[in-house]
């Protein structure tokens, strides 16, 4: 408008959304947000699959046969701890604490790959007893949206190894806490989906 | 050693893919040749496809998109020759196994590829300027995202010599799709360039969404962002949401066709109609992530060329936002006749008219900003008028074919295929074409050829009446989509009408390549020194044509809408720097070749994939991987721009 305008401006409380860019901080970390909303998005999908296709046993066995709840609640377990090792980490990181960072980083790791054993066993077994993927459309959509949640796992894990590599030889830097900070929320995540695919896949077993 | 790789692949036995396919790589072979001979190597390596200037990557965004519309179009001259020959019992001359490879790979092809990239160039050229911001949020992923795009584009084209394409149409309907009915190559081609390139567009939603929601200038809220940059905002926003539907489904078609699941085979259980839901869960937002930002252009040129603020800045971006909505709740009008029922199909039905409300307030709005202003009759407002007579016909169609009854009738045919021709070229390529011509002095210093640029739009605009106005006709006849041949000798005077329309079009994409080769050559009769050839509103014309890698030497404080229109008025257009702007050097993103690493490493393993070579495959995953590693440990991004070096640019 005019020179007047732009002066009461600045006496007034200038509103959120005209205070011009964000810090790179905050630019990196919405932008990991908006991935993640994406990748649930993926998940709903595969979520509505199962939805659709859970009843679709085509004679085959169904989840009450080949689900043991035992089995799923020990990996519930790993997982939720391995996202409280992974809050403990990130507390560590906040005082540039090398070494806890290291240890949190660890145990993360360890139930993380915990989770993922536990579940890849499970899958071996349902595949010898000759209900793999290509025994049903239930068992196909099983498969593909449990076994989606294992692929984030493993590339979570393997991301994990990465960073803390990265902050051995790279250090502190703004770039490797930024992306310490999206591993943590990807890490969250993935706790989310699993408590979805434990109400929906497990307990829903029918 | 090779997969199914054999040298059976290799259409040796068909001329017109073969002599298609030596010309593009004698071509292909001859620039690589100029290049070096030249010299330009190094600059074309430094300045193009390294750059990750969102304007260079946008403008290599719509020369990709050019060069694919020439791509698909030949598909639709073939289509459209064949079906002026094949009446009675005349069969063309096109097999119906290699007409249903073009049909599949024109419609791929045009939306993928042209349309889509099209519309994310512009975008992506525009918007940082339009804010006020010195690049998108994340530079170095979007060069990612357009050399993802180029991989799936030369994967498509690779298919048209190595093996063959989908035959199974563009969205690929299993069971159609599945291993027992399309065992050949042709599908698998098909997914891996959309799931590829379908990643780069989401990374490139993620990162405009990021850059417009946190990268405005001072003072730009939300109610001040240009009409362009809110429906980017929306479409951008729509590729988030919608994107991720289409990777999980051609991910189940994948594991049905590679690991034998039964997610939409007809043994075992699988449910072929879940494919057509959730494709269309994403394809019917895909139709507004396309026609946004041309609303957007539309908006842009008809202000500025009415020389008025746009009517109903507020209601234009409600109406946005509510059609970003609502296009989530309406795809299920795409198949009516799946069966099911009246009451799902009567939702579905007054979800899709209720689209028609905000689009008619954007039409009013359109129509009210030129009411009373001084009207300039230069390209780009030819193609907005040019737009706005023949998307209402467009959507007048839809109306009727949201209609479920109607649909029972319509379905299937070329009534069908003569709507989405007329709201996708009179809506999005009138748009896509609008904004090349509006945008290109500010990419390059200097206009288009007015002349032939009017040239062009009325061929486009004669072109397209002369060949969907008859197929229209033809679908009340009874006419379907996708045959290769009819019986019904009456239907051919129409078809040779729809023939000819097409070669009026083939004359306005000649005229777009003169109309670049002239321009080119004329270009210091054409130079533009203001930065501001159309008298323009927003802040990207207050830059110099081309604007200096950083945009801005000093971030603009913005207080209203049409910045640059009021800095004109008040100031003589100097933008007023915000607080503690200027007088500092500026950091600017190094050049990376992250992107063409990956994407070259990605387009080898959807290859490998395709021909089930898997040592290769596990060579493409690790090059991706390996990259990505190698530029985690990078720790030099930036460098620094001296004042000296912003004075200098500044002329």
């Amino acid at each position: 408008m005019n020179a007047s305008a732009s002066t009461i401006v600045v006496e007034i409380e200038i509103p959120i959304s005209e205070r011009g860019p964000s810090p790179r901080k905050v630019i990196v970390g919405y932008g990991f947000w908006l991935f993640l909303l994406s990748d649930i998005i993926l998940f709903s999908a595969l979520f509505a699959a199962y939805a659709v296709l859970s009843g679709r046993t085509a004679g085959g066995p169904g989840g009450v046969q080949l689900f043991h709840r035992h089995t799923v609640l020990a990996e519930t377990g790993c997982l939720l701890f391995s996202s409280f090792a992974c809050a403990m980490m990130s507390l560590a990181i906040e005082r540039r604490r090398r070494g806890w960072m290291v240890a949190g980083a660890a145990a993360t790791f360890v139930l993380g790959a915990a989770f993922l054993g536990l579940e890849l066993t499970e899958f071996g077994a349902m595949i010898a007893h000759g209900a793999g993927p290509d025994r049903s459309a239930f068992l196909s959509a099983f498969f593909a949206l449990v076994g989606m949640h294992g692929l984030h796992v493993s590339i979570g894990l393997a991301w994990l190894v990465s960073m803390v590599a990265q902050v051995f030889t790279l250090g502190w830097r703004p770039m490797v806490t930024a992306r310490l900070a999206c591993f943590s929320l990807f890490w969250h995540a993935l706790d989310i989906v699993w408590i979805g695919v434990f109400t929906i896949v497990y307990l829903g077993a029918r | 050693m090779f997969g199914k790789l054999t040298w059976d692949a290799i259409p040796l036995h068909e001329p017109i893919p073969l002599i298609a396919a030596a010309v593009v790589v004698l071509v292909l072979a001859g620039l690589m040749v100029l290049t070096i001979v030249k010299g330009w190597w190094p600059v074309l390596w430094r300045d193009w496809i390294t750059s990750v200037d969102h304007k260079r990557i946008g403008v290599m965004y719509v020369l990709l998109a050019l060069v694919m519309l020439v791509r698909g179009f030949i598909d639709a001259l073939m289509m459209r020759s064949q079906l002026a020959l094949a009446a009675g019992n005349a069969r063309g001359y096109l097999p119906p196994q290699h007409y249903d490879q073009i049909f599949s790979a024109h419609g791929t092809i045009m939306i993928f590829f042209v349309a889509m990239t099209f519309m994310v160039g512009l975008m992506n050229f525009a918007v940082p300027l339009q804010i006020g911001a010195r690049d998108v949020a994340f530079p170095v992923l979007n060069s990612v995202s357009f050399w993802l795009t180029a991989a799936g584009v030369l994967l498509v084209n690779v298919s048209l010599v190595v093996g063959e394409f989908a035959r199974t149409g563009w969205l690929a309907y299993p069971p159609l799709s599945e291993l027992a009915y399309s065992p050949d190559v042709g599908v698998d081609y098909w997914l891996w360039s959309l799931q590829i390139s379908g990643v780069g567009t989401l990374l490139s939603g993620i990162n405009l969404t990021t850059t417009i929601l946190k990268m405005r200038t001072p003072g730009m809220g939300y109610g001040r962002m240009p009409i362009f940059t809110w429906t980017a905002l929306a479409s951008n926003l729509l590729i988030i949401a919608a994107f991720p539907i289409l990777t999980a489904t051609l991910g189940m078609l994948l594991l049905d066709r590679y690991l034998g699941f039964h997610f939409f085979t007809n043994e075992a259980g699988g449910n072929a109609m879940m494919y057509v839901n959730l494709i269309w869960a994403w394809g019917h937002p895909e139709v507004y992530i396309l026609i946004l930002p041309a609303f957007g252009i539309f908006s842009e040129v008809i202000a500025t060329f009415s020389g008025k603020p746009l009517f109903g800045y507020r209601s234009m971006a409600a109406a946005t936002m509510a059609i970003c909505m609502l296009s989530f709740m309406v795809w299920l009008h795409h198949f009516f006749t799946m069966g099911a029922g009246a009451d799902v199909n009567g939702f579905f039905g007054v979800a899709t008219s209720i689209i028609a409300v905000p689009t008619g307030v954007k039409i009013f709005n359109w129509l009210f900003t030129m009411y009373g202003g001084t009207l300039r009759f230069e390209t780009p407002m030819l193609w907005a008028i040019g737009f706005i007579v023949t998307f209402v016909v467009g959507g007048a169609t839809g109306v009727l074919l949201a209609i479920p009854p109607a649909d029972f009738q319509l379905h299937n045919s070329l009534f069908l295929v003569a709507h989405f021709h007329n709201v996708i070229i009179g809506g999005v390529v009138f748009g896509a074409f609008a904004g090349y011509t509006f945008w290109f002095p500010k990419a390059f210093g200097f206009r288009l050829h007015e002349g032939l640029g009017k040239a062009v739009f009325w061929c486009w605009l004669v072109g397209f009446w002369l060949a969907f106005a008859p197929l229209y006709a033809l679908g009340l006849m009874g006419a379907t989509r996708r045959m290769q041949h009819y019986p019904e000798t009456g239907w051919q005077p129409l078809m040779i009408v729809a023939f000819v329309g097409a070669l009026v079009i083939l004359a306005g994409i000649v005229l777009t390549v003169v109309q670049l080769v002239v321009s080119v050559r004329a270009r210091e009769r054409l130079r533009d020194a203001s930065g501001d050839p159309w008298d323009g509103r927003t802040l990207e014309w207050a830059t110099r044509s081309p604007p200096p890698a950083w945009n801005f030497a000093a971030l603009p404080q913005v207080d209203g809408l049409d910045a640059f229109w009021e800095a004109k008025r008040s100031n003589g257009g100097a933008l007023v720097p915000a607080p503690g702007e200027g007088g500092r050097p500026l950091e600017m993103p190094r050049a990376s070749a992250l992107g063409v690493v990956v994407a070259f490493f990605a387009f080898v393993g959807g290859f490998a994939l395709v021909w089930h070579i898997w040592w290769l495959a596990v060579v493409g995953l690790g090059g991706v991987i390996a990259a990505g590693l190698a530029r985690a440990w990078q720790t030099e991004h930036e460098f620094e721009v001296t004042l000296a070096e912003i004075e200098e640019a500044r002329g």
